[in-house]
């Protein structure tokens, strides 16, 4: 080993391994079950036909069948074919705030005494989580200065969707919601600020950036009218950028009679430090996955914490928890409610993680959180912008929040070497990069958040890993090109990753897409 | 095995350094040639040829003589088929067309060129859409919406289409400005008509983008929005451009894809007028007029479609444009504005600033503009 070397000689292991079905042998069993006993078998009878007619299977399920080991290895193969936030420096998942997610707080929630719980239980039952999610709740107030949270959603897109079936219901109650059918979000918002209000039927006006990276006051005139919903939108946005005029985008909003929605998806710049109230947001939402540390998995378990002002508490999702100085209990009592959601009462798994991240960190602890990783952001920023081709655009020489949308725009010109290359050749190394939302309107883009939870040695090991691929790009552009060469998978071809006849996301879809082809 | 034709107009981009706005003519290339202008277009195309010189054995490429292609093919590491004859040092518009047809009659699957507007054009003309045409952008004057954005990612996106990667093709501008009147100080641009060229698919990574549909299904996705909206108590002026086709093909009726058109309760009510024909239909009438950017920069009046002059649009009322591009289009133009030239000054300031575009099914973006 070269300890001199910043970048590792890494190596990831490349099983070649099958889909679990393609291992699949019939007859195969983990776990073969006794005969049933027949004193039992006198009582219950075969287990079975006890159950009524309409439950029972009329065809087994299409499972694999494979021995306990046969499992146990296949998965352990897969686990050391990933990458993420417990192996490498995943600062290159920008908008994700990939961060460390206590270890005993796993250990809390996988607990039988909230793994047993179930939704339908009785609320005197179950008074323990019912205090958390309430607690919680109260937590996140405190936070963003706004009067009640439900966790119901299941994510931002989720959240952000309640948000527009709240302002649609709120014009309803005033005869509007005919006559306000738009909704006002900007390009550099995360996209389901757009995506979900026009699954609500929304029509959406997207704002340009201005040469800061900013929308303008003049672009958001241009775009209100009588027929303004509500406004939904990021803040800072994915550019890391903090929109200083914020205030005057929902005075200029509720001048005209529309809502505003506050996406603070990723808060992990601003803890303590700027809150939904005081720019005057009527709605708002957290995603515990980010922020919150629940964690961010790949696209769950997740919770897009969504609080409201008073005035609009009645239009929640229901139930509510509610606490009578004596119990906590469910409130079905929300005249305006928009309904549900999703099922029951949110991730309870991901409540619970938040709750207790939140009580190990206090105040104070939450603000550093902020402060640390706007530090650790800063850093990164100088660091980056030395590397030859790299650039980030819009408020050149200013600080950033918690994140960076940077460009590899010059490296390109000067050498032919996208984005994507990198992100292929970075993998070689053990690292991700991520490029950005779509639509790409930063040429060459990639996006990068270090969060509170890197040390300065792991930046640095990151910024020499660009270093490296940035080198290389520069002498042998056909090595970067065609990477990755020490990866799970070489260089593929992507273009079936948007052919939906090339692509199955289940065996079953593979199967049937398959012969069709055939 | 694919079979590329390669013209490279060698004299394309002098005129642009020495100030002379064009390099169209023999006497303007003698001029330019005084003035000290060199060469820049085989430069550039080098550049494109040798990001997709690895893929060589996979390539028949064909080209004319001397500095037409065949220096330049050989000096990237190609060894191409060279046919035709030219006077060396002295090419003109003619090489280029017959150069074109030369290739057609070769079969070939795409046609590689490097020069201007001028270039783009005498392809147009020589061979209309027969082929696939690819642009590497060399010229001075580039209105046209037919090149990739630089030299590198032409010879890329012929690497993607080598390679069967390239699924879908898009017609693009043909523009093209008088010179001599440029020179004056009066731009003149015309829309000649369109090339299909290999439409380019952004490959997205990470699990977070999935890749966008194509600019065909925008463009369908906008008609539907503008029909759904139509009051049928206005007249419909349709600008040219193969987005406002779209809506034209939505509705089936017949269309001009270079002319105005008019149409009001979704019926034709005549096409491909002027400037005169469109003042008497609109005189005294409730119109909206439907307009899309037109050619690579991004102009919304003043290239290629003058007929919707400044009388025009006072007929029709500033308030009443309509204005549509697809989010590819606008995101091509790099956050540079919308531009207008309408040919007068006041009308241009007021349409200048932010607009609203529709960019889809109840999708709209606000966007800036410039004159």
């Amino acid at each position: 080993m070269n300890r001199r070397n910043k970048v590792r000689n890494f190596h990831q292991a490349k099983w070649d391994e099958p889909v679990i079905y393609e291992i699949s042998n019939e007859g195969e069993r983990g776990i073969l079950f006794p005969e049933i006993e027949s004193e039992i078998q006198k009582i219950v009878g075969d287990g079975i036909s006890k159950l009524p007619e309409n439950m029972i299977r009329k065809q087994p399920p299409n499972l694999p069948e494979l021995s306990q080991m046969q499992v146990l290895k296949h998965y352990l193969r897969l686990s050391q074919q990933t990458l993420g936030a417990d192996l490498n420096v995943d600062i290159g998942q920008g908008t994700c705030t990939m961060k460390y997610s206590p270890k005993i707080n796993e250990k809390l929630a996988s607990s039988p005494k909230l793994s047993e719980l179930h939704p339908s239980q009785d609320e005197s039952t179950v008074q323990g989580i019912l205090e958390v999610i309430y607690k919680l709740d109260l937590f996140l107030r405190e936070i963003s200065g706004l009067d009640k949270f439900t966790f119901q959603p299941g994510g931002g897109s989720q959240a952000i969707f309640a948000m527009a079936s709240i302002i649609q219901a709120y014009h309803d109650s005033n005869d509007e919601s005919e006559k306000r059918d738009e909704i006002i979000s900007t390009m550099f918002s995360h996209p389901s600020d757009a995506a979900a209000p026009n699954v609500k039927g929304y029509k959406v006006i997207n704002i340009y950036p201005n040469e800061d990276g900013l929308p303008d006051i003049e672009a958001l005139e241009k775009a209100v009218s009588e027929r303004t919903a509500g406004l939904l939108i990021t803040n800072p946005e994915d550019t890391g950028i903090f929109n200083p005029k914020i205030r005057e985008f929902t005075r200029i909003i509720h001048g005209v009679g529309g809502i505003c929605g506050y996406d603070q998806a990723n808060a992990n710049g601003i803890l303590g430090i700027t809150r939904a109230k005081e720019a005057d947001f009527d709605l708002s939402f957290f995603n515990l996955h980010k922020t919150f540390s629940s964690p961010h998995g790949c696209g769950g378990p997740a919770t897009g914490a969504l609080g409201v002002t008073k005035e609009f508490i009645k239009y929640l999702p229901v139930p509510l928890v509610e606490f009578d100085k004596e119990k906590y209990y469910f409130d079905y009592d929300v005249p305006k409610s928009i309904g549900k959601v999703r099922s029951f009462y949110g991730v309870v798994p991901a409540i619970l993680k938040a709750y207790s991240w939140i009580m190990s960190l206090g105040s104070d602890g939450l603000k550093e959180v902020s402060q640390i990783a706007v530090l650790n952001n800063n850093y990164l920023l100088k660091k980056v912008l030395e590397i030859r081709g790299a650039s980030a655009p819009y408020a050149k020489g200013k600080h950033r929040i918690e994140q960076v949308r940077y460009s590899w725009e010059e490296l390109y010109q000067e050498t032919g070497v996208t984005t994507e290359d990198i992100t292929c050749r970075m993998v070689d190394f053990g690292f991700h990069m991520w490029s950005s939302h779509h639509p790409f309107i930063v040429p060459q883009p990639f996006t990068l958040e270090p969060t509170e939870s890197y040390s300065k040695a792991e930046l640095d090991e990151y910024i020499a890993g660009l270093k490296k691929v940035v080198e290389e790009a520069y002498e042998n552009p056909e090595l970067v090109k065609n990477a990755p060469h020490r990866s799970v998978v070489h260089k593929i071809n992507t273009d079936s990753l948007d052919d939906p006849a090339r692509w199955a996301i289940t065996w079953r879809a593979y199967l049937k897409k398959k012969n069709k082809t055939l | 095995m694919k079979k590329i034709g390669l013209i490279v107009n060698p004299i394309a981009g002098m005129g642009g350094k020495v100030g002379l706005k064009g390099t169209d003519g023999i006497d303007t290339l003698a001029k330019a040639k005084s003035l000290g202008a060199e060469q820049v277009s085989p430069e550039r195309s080098m550049k494109a040829l040798k990001s997709f010189v690895s893929l060589r054995h996979e390539i028949e490429l064909i080209t004319y003589p001397s500095d037409m292609g065949e220096n330049i093919a050989r000096q990237a590491g190609f060894n191409p088929k060279v046919i035709g004859s030219i006077k060396e040092g002295k090419t003109t518009a003619d090489d280029t067309k017959q150069a074109s047809k030369d290739f057609c009659e070769l079969n070939i699957d795409l046609l590689l060129f490097a020069g201007g507007d001028g270039t783009a054009l005498d392809i147009c003309k020589a061979i209309g859409d027969q082929v696939v045409v690819l642009g590497i952008p060399t010229g001075v004057k580039m209105h046209s919406a037919v090149y990739a954005c630089n030299p590198m990612k032409a010879g890329d996106l012929v690497a993607l289409f080598v390679q069967g990667k390239v699924t879908e093709l898009k017609e693009a501008e043909v523009m093209d400005i008088d010179e001599e009147a440029f020179r004056s100080g009066v731009v003149s641009a015309k829309l000649y008509g369109y090339l299909k060229i290999p439409f380019e698919r952004r490959h997205i990574q990470g699990m977070k983008t999935g890749s966008l549909p194509s600019e065909k299904y925008f463009q369908e996705a906008i008609a539907q929005e503008i029909i759904d909206d139509m009051d049928e108590d206005y007249l419909y002026v349709i600008g040219p451009g193969t987005t406002t086709r779209s809506i034209m093909e939505k509705l089936k009726l017949d269309n001009t894809l270079l002319g105005v058109d008019l149409i009001y309760q979704k019926k034709l009510i005549d096409k491909d007028l002027n400037e005169k024909e469109l003042l008497e239909h609109l005189s005294g009438k409730k119109a909206k007029l439907i307009i899309t950017p037109i050619g690579g920069q991004g102009f919304l009046l003043g290239r290629g479609n003058q007929q919707i002059s400044p009388k025009v649009i006072n007929e029709v009322g500033v308030d009443n444009i309509i204005i549509v591009a697809t989010r590819q289009k606008i995101n091509s133009l790099n956050g540079q504005p919308f531009l207008v030239d309408s040919g007068d000054n006041e009308l241009d300031r007021k349409l200048s600033g932010y607009v609203k575009v529709i960019t889809g099914y109840h999708e709209s973006v606000v966007y800036k503009t410039a004159f």
